[in-house]
């Protein structure tokens, strides 16, 4: 078995732009925003860059295709730049990128950034995007929302909860993000809300309420990695590293054969399952300090939540209701708003999510500092319950 | 010569009933003199309807769900409302249907007696040998203009019938056709909507002249008194004009046979072969019944049905459909359903939809007829069916054969009903649906009432439209589940 990427790799720095709808911030200017945080906190200069990763979803309504938007926007040393794209996990795809050329040895300092500029869509909501040429003759005319919230059909199937139950439980997960991101402010929304609020917000797709839908945001972030070697010789001390690094494709089993039952993430599972194993943890409930999840929508959390091993299964909605996972529980999971509240430029928040964990490991959250966390995992997942990508990585320090 | 006949028949109406009352009232200021005809209701195919989607209903009701349609000699679709110029519709039909290539396909249109035509042209095939079973489809969804009488009087229907030459319930006694450039409509190619001469026209020199004339041919020919005719079917209209041609030809005006007005409508080229549905699940051994047809001149067909009319049932009979049909007061949705109002699609709805024809060919056994794959080895069913099977630790290579799941049991996985997504009739509903042999699907749902779709609910699958390319005008078709 690999001996995989615990503490071989190093976060030499990290920046993140402003979340949200950046009318007047283009997608090159969001690029540049995240890279200069990042480039500062790293204490390096343009040309120490050997390699770089670019994570971008929606090229036609943001930079383009391919490694030179980003080249350009940063005018980086004539580089490589690797355009990296996984549906919504494609954050953490290109950070993938940059630890494992470091780890290779093969470059000494990588870069991965994350972009989206969603909001040059004309409407609210994702883009309506074909899928080639054979997805889009059957597939429904679907949305993201309407593909998540069938996990809330098949959840409740499973086991008994009723239509009431489920739509509080995910009402409580909304609640928390939001009362978590008006702490937060390079967050999309800033604003707390109630569970009265969430429950009688107007409907997007059955179960799901608009506030149980994340923001759609623009917004890049990026971060800088390197061996601890290199860290520790440009003067870093305190050291966080990448624990594990997990992703796990969907083969079309959910979607085509029998045996899944929907109400769970496959892979989720399975990347959870390699993540812990290549971290050492074999406690995840006990061991894990905080997350940040896909919290697409608010019924992807909950599920996740099991999906992780964290609560039991059949148990989420019970830990989600007793607050388990709200800032003062024992896993404040999206301590930073989630993608609920921070926002959710797909290309991005993977990184975003390290962003948070790195934040909080290193003590500089601010408002939202939680006590002395170890260990942070973030869930980064793209597609859809029955057909997705899913990425679980763990960072803790050094 | 064997007999030859009609072995079977069934008709589909679409499951929504516009109530006259609201189209009427909606126009009196425009058209009050059509306030009389706001009684009752009219058949409304959902959006996702048209005479293709419908003749394929009809069609699977009448062959039932047995895999093997092998005995389907050919097929004539009949339509005056094609959604394809230059395209086999029938072929289409036929690939939903997953009967064999070598099916002869014939398309018949233009004139409102297409499909009595269609009927003709089946019984000839079948009496001169070259078929021994043949497929008549005829299905009609006809646009109008708002405000207009046809909008009140046109209803949406399709109706199949199979001729053989074996296991008959209504032997063909004798047909007649005559030719006559009477033009009392038209319309003419790219015009949706139908231009019309003055009704009394119509009635006088037209109905009045042109079907007695072939109605006397018919029956003088061979021998046939009119006192004969326990059933006389004849589409029309205006009232009472049947009755009036049954008059002047000695037929029995008590035998002429109730157009359905009142519930369906008048739908087109299906409309002979709808009524003669209803006839016929309700027929006695020996009954002759004439069915005639009016459009650029007319077709007469004469039956005669035999013993086995007796044990005849269809599980969805006419009169079934018209006590199931679910009222519609929305006269809104209805010209929406149709494209008849400059509607808001929202941005969503722009989204490119042009179909790759090379797609679509390559795979057009799963999406036209929805056949997926079943491993020879493992007996996994799946869709699509692919190189590499599914089959959790056996990753078979090139074990996959065909597998038809059209007619297979079903029932929802997971499913959502969505407000944001494009849909002609918000919200969209769709999810995974489950075969309980095998194989899963994420699809859209239709036909859909607002509480009828839960996990675990039984589904049946439906052939329908599932986009509409405006931009070049070609239509999309898939399966979709409907709750049962």
């Amino acid at each position: 078995m690999a001996s995989g990427i615990k503490d071989k790799v190093a976060i030499l720095g990290m920046g993140c732009s402003k979340f949200g709808e950046r009318w007047d911030t283009s997608a090159d200017d969001l690029m540049v925003e995240a890279y200069i945080e990042a480039l500062d906190d790293a204490g390096i200069e343009p040309n120490q860059l050997d390699a770089a990763w670019f994570s971008h979803h929606i090229d036609d309504i943001g930079a383009g295709k391919g490694g030179t938007p980003m080249s350009i926007a940063l005018r980086l040393p004539n580089i490589s730049v690797t355009r990296v794209e996984n549906y919504c996990a494609s954050g953490s795809e290109a950070l993938r990128g940059a630890v494992y050329a470091v780890a290779a040895g093969a470059a000494d300092i990588a870069i991965a950034l994350g972009m989206e500029k969603l909001k040059d869509t004309g409407y609210g909501g994702l883009p309506a995007t074909n899928y080639g040429t054979f997805g889009p003759q059957i597939g429904p005319s679907g949305s993201a929302p309407g593909n998540f919230a069938q996990l809330a059909s098949a959840y409740r199937a499973k086991h008994g909860v009723s239509a009431e139950d489920m739509k509080r439980a995910i009402a409580h997960v909304s609640v928390k993000s939001h009362a978590n991101g008006a702490k937060n402010p390079k967050a999309h929304l800033q604003k707390e809300v109630t569970e009265e609020q969430v429950l009688n917000a107007p409907m997007i797709a059955e179960p799901l309420g608009l506030f149980d839908c994340c923001g759609v945001s623009d917004g890049a972030a990026a971060a800088i990695v390197t061996t601890p070697e290199i860290a520790k010789s440009l003067g870093k001390d305190n050291l966080i590293s990448v624990k594990a690094l997990q992703l796990s494709v969907s083969n079309g089993l959910e979607s085509h054969h029998n045996t899944w039952d929907g109400s769970y993430f496959h892979t989720v599972r399975i990347a959870a399952k390699k993540a812990y194993a290549e971290a050492g943890i074999t406690k995840p409930r006990e061991e894990i300090s905080m997350m940040e999840v896909h919290d697409c929508f608010s019924v992807t959390e909950l599920v996740t939540m099991e999906d992780l091993f964290i609560s039991e299964e059949g148990q989420a909605v019970k830990d989600v209701m007793d607050g388990f996972y709200d800032a003062d529980g024992p896993i404040p999971c999206q301590i930073d708003g989630g993608l609920k509240c921070f926002g959710h430029p797909i290309g991005a928040s993977g990184l975003r999510m390290i962003y948070e964990m790195y934040l909080q490991l290193q003590g500089r959250a601010d408002k939202r500092q939680l006590k002395n966390p170890s260990i942070g995992l973030t869930h980064n997942l793209g597609g859809q319950p029955a057909n997705n990508v899913c990425s679980v990585a763990i960072i803790g320090s050094l | 010569m064997s007999e030859v006949g009609i072995s079977s028949i069934v008709g589909y109406i679409p499951k929504l009933r516009l109530l006259r009352k609201s189209v009427a009232e909606s126009n009196a200021w425009l058209a009050p003199n059509l306030m009389g005809k706001g009684k009752g209701t009219r058949s409304m195919a959902n959006w996702d309807e048209d005479s293709v989607t419908m003749s394929v209903e009809a069609a699977r009701r009448l062959l039932g769900p047995e895999d093997d349609r092998s005995h389907v000699d050919n097929v004539f679709l009949a339509s005056t409302t094609m959604p394809f110029a230059d395209r086999l519709n029938s072929g289409i039909v036929r690939a939903a249907l997953t009967l064999e290539e070598s099916t002869q396909c014939t398309d018949i249109s233009s004139t409102l007696k297409c499909g009595t035509t269609a009927l003709i042209n089946a019984i000839s095939s079948v009496q001169s040998g070259k078929s021994d079973y043949s497929l008549v489809l005829s299905s009609d969804k006809r646009k109008s203009r708002v405000g207009s009488s046809q909008e009140l009087d046109f209803g949406d229907a399709s109706a199949a019938i199979g001729i053989s030459n074996k296991d008959i319930i209504a032997k063909v006694l004798a047909t007649s056709s005559v030719s006559v450039d009477f033009v009392d409509h038209f319309r003419a190619p790219n015009e949706e909507f139908d231009y019309n001469w003055e009704e009394r026209w119509i009635r006088d020199e037209g109905y009045l002249k042109i079907i007695p004339k072939l109605i006397n041919n018919l029956l003088k020919e061979n021998d046939i008194n009119p006192s004969e005719i326990k059933k006389f079917i004849l589409p029309c209209i205006f009232p009472r004009v049947p009755q009036t041609i049954s008059k002047i030809c000695g037929i029995d005006p008590e035998n002429v046979v109730d157009n359905l007005a009142l519930n369906v409508g008048d739908s087109g080229s299906a409309h002979p072969l709808l009524m003669l549905t209803h006839v016929l699940e309700n027929a006695e051994p020996n009954e002759k019944i004439l069915v005639c047809s009016f459009g650029g001149g007319g077709d007469a067909i004469l039956l005669e049905t035999t013993n086995l009319i007796s044990k005849f049932k269809n599980n969805e009979s006419i009169s079934t459909l018209l006590d199931n049909g679910v009222e519609e007061t929305n006269y809104m949705k209805y010209l929406t359903f149709n494209d008849l109002v400059k509607w808001e699609k929202g941005m969503r709805g722009e989204i490119d939809r042009k179909t790759a024809l090379t797609t679509l060919y390559r795979h057009n056994d799963a999406i036209i007829g929805l056949v997926g794959g079943k491993c020879s080895k493992t007996g996994t069913i799946q869709f699509p069916a692919s190189r590499i099977s599914v089959s959790p630790n056996s990753p078979d290579i090139d074990t996959q054969e065909p597998y038809k799941l059209a007619e297979k049991k079903a029932n929802i996985l997971s499913w959502s009903a969505d407000y944001l997504s494009f849909s002609v009739n918000p919200p969209n509903y769709y999810g995974i649906v489950s075969f309980e042999e095998g194989g899963r699907i994420m699809m859209d749902f239709t036909d859909v009432g607002e509480g009828e779709i839960e996990s675990g609910k039984d589904v049946k699958m439906v052939f329908r439209i599932k986009a509409i390319d405006e931009a070049r005008g070609f239509t999309r078709y898939f399966w979709k589940a409907v709750p049962i």
